[in-house]
């Protein structure tokens, strides 16, 4: 019988803040939106991050900090996808980060920013348009 | 082509992809298992089962650990429930397992269940092969947490373990059929809790009670395998049993009966598809279940017409 191909979502967070929170509840609403979401817990290395979106054969990573290292981290977390050749994936983030931080953030790769008071729809949206075409 | 070709270069995201055209049933991932089936059947397939939160992830991670300390590569599928609703899920079980996210001789893979009710999901039979290509020694196998009667891990595990917790429910528990029957191997996990040495007891009655079809003992191990105690004695049985059902000729006859399960599966499959995908109005179900609704037949009526209907096709 036919299958839906279904989005894989690795959320991870990087660093050793621990609140996890608003990863749950990242996740929780992607599973509510059909997705399959890999979540890893807290404290995670890019390194860790990214091989597990790999071994998952995640379409999105979504990374979550609240302690300030986003700049380092979720950089990191870029450098890697490129060393591995990983690019198809899509890096989103939330979190607290300041605004003057996102431009350099999308510079260097991350897809989108999502920072406190995004609505979930526009979250979800946001995903389901990027990978529509990896999906088919 | 391509992926077969990094699948036997060991390359891991060749595998991740082959998994997930599996459970997308792209027929070119099977296809490459075809080319491919003579590298599979070497693996040692561990299943592990057992209620929800009764450490099944954790222990697989320890278990992990111990043979990557004998130098043994290890593949690890894990199952989590898919939404009934939604289709969506949180596959959680790697949390336990990210220790081993960055070893070269590990590969771990998240599953959703995606409808199958037996404990794996209908990829995860697939999904070992993909592994035993790759060349992995060990293939750990985890459900969902399970009830009562989710037994398909049997099916494709060469030794499975069942994890128990203390707390669950009186001594009749144990005494029922299903799950507690598959049991290789019975672990009492989490064993500094009260009421573990009193669980041993009960299950070491229910096996003395047990009409033996064979000689293994069935093992009953006390662990804590979040402080990695009682796995050494556990990884030491996982090779007794195997070493066992291979000398003794079981391994071979549980094989066999395994893959005629899995054909008559594949062949039910296969034939379903092919009444959906038909394009033919006789066989159309939608229209039979409503025809079925308005008492102008009935299920068993119905299916003698879809029978009779294909024959004459095929005729």
């Amino acid at each position: 019988m036919y299958t839906d191909r279904k989005i894989r979502v690795v959320i991870a967070k990087p660093g050793l803040d621990g609140h996890d929170r608003g990863a749950k509840i990242i996740a929780h609403a992607l599973r509510d939106a059909g997705m399959e979401v890999i979540y890893t817990g807290l404290r995670q290395t890019p390194e860790k991050i990214v091989e597990t979106a790999i071994q998952e054969d995640a379409d999105v990573i979504g990374l979550s900090s609240l302690s300030g290292a986003h700049m380092h981290l979720f950089t990191r977390v870029m450098e890697l996808i490129r060393e591995k050749d990983a690019e198809n994936i899509i890096v989103i983030g939330g979190g607290i980060i300041p605004n003057e931080d996102i431009p350099k953030l999308k510079e260097s790769g991350i897809a989108e920013i999502f920072t406190p008071g995004t609505s979930m729809k526009e979250i979800i949206d946001f995903i389901k348009s990027k990978t529509i075409s990896n999906c088919e | 082509m391509e992926l077969k070709k990094k699948l036997l270069e060991h390359d891991k995201r060749a595998v991740a992809r082959l998994i997930s055209m599996i459970e997308n049933d792209d027929q070119k991932a099977f296809n490459i298992i075809s080319e491919l089936f003579y590298l599979t059947g070497n693996a040692h397939i561990v299943g592990i089962t057992g209620p929800p939160g009764a450490g099944k992830s954790t222990l697989t991670a320890s278990l992990a650990k111990k043979l990557r300390d004998l130098d043994k590569t290890v593949g690890i599928i894990a199952v989590d429930p898919s939404s009934p609703f939604t289709g969506g899920a949180i596959l959680g079980d790697r949390i336990r397992m990210q220790d081993l996210a960055l070893d070269e001789g590990v590969y771990i893979r998240s599953m959703g269940s995606r409808g199958h009710l037996g404990g794996i999901s209908k990829a995860t039979h697939a999904a070992t092969r993909i592994l035993e290509i790759y060349g992995m020694d060990y293939i750990f196998v985890e459900t969902v947490g399970v009830g009562q009667s989710e037994v398909d891990i049997m099916k494709i595990a060469d030794t499975t373990i069942l994890v128990l917790v203390p707390g669950l429910g009186d001594d009749i528990q144990v005494l029922k059929a299903g799950i507690m029957e598959i049991g290789d191997i019975f672990v009492v996990n989490k064993a500094d809790k009260d009421g573990a040495d009193k669980l041993v007891l009960e299950v070491e009655m229910m096996l003395n009670l047990r009409k033996m079809e064979n000689d293994w003992q069935q093992p009953i191990l006390k662990t804590i395998a979040i402080q990695d105690t009682g796995i050494d004695i556990l990884v030491n049985k996982i090779f007794k049993h195997y070493n066992y059902i291979k000398t003794t000729g079981l391994l071979k006859s549980k094989k066999l009966k395994c893959i005629e399960a899995e054909l008559a599966e594949i062949l039910r499959e296969r034939f379903i598809d092919m009444v959906y995908n038909s394009n033919n109005a006789q066989l159309d179900l939608k229209e039979i279940a409503n025809e079925i609704f308005n008492k102008k037949t009935d299920p068993y009526t119905a299916v003698d017409k879809i029978f009779f209907e294909l024959k004459e096709r095929s005729n």
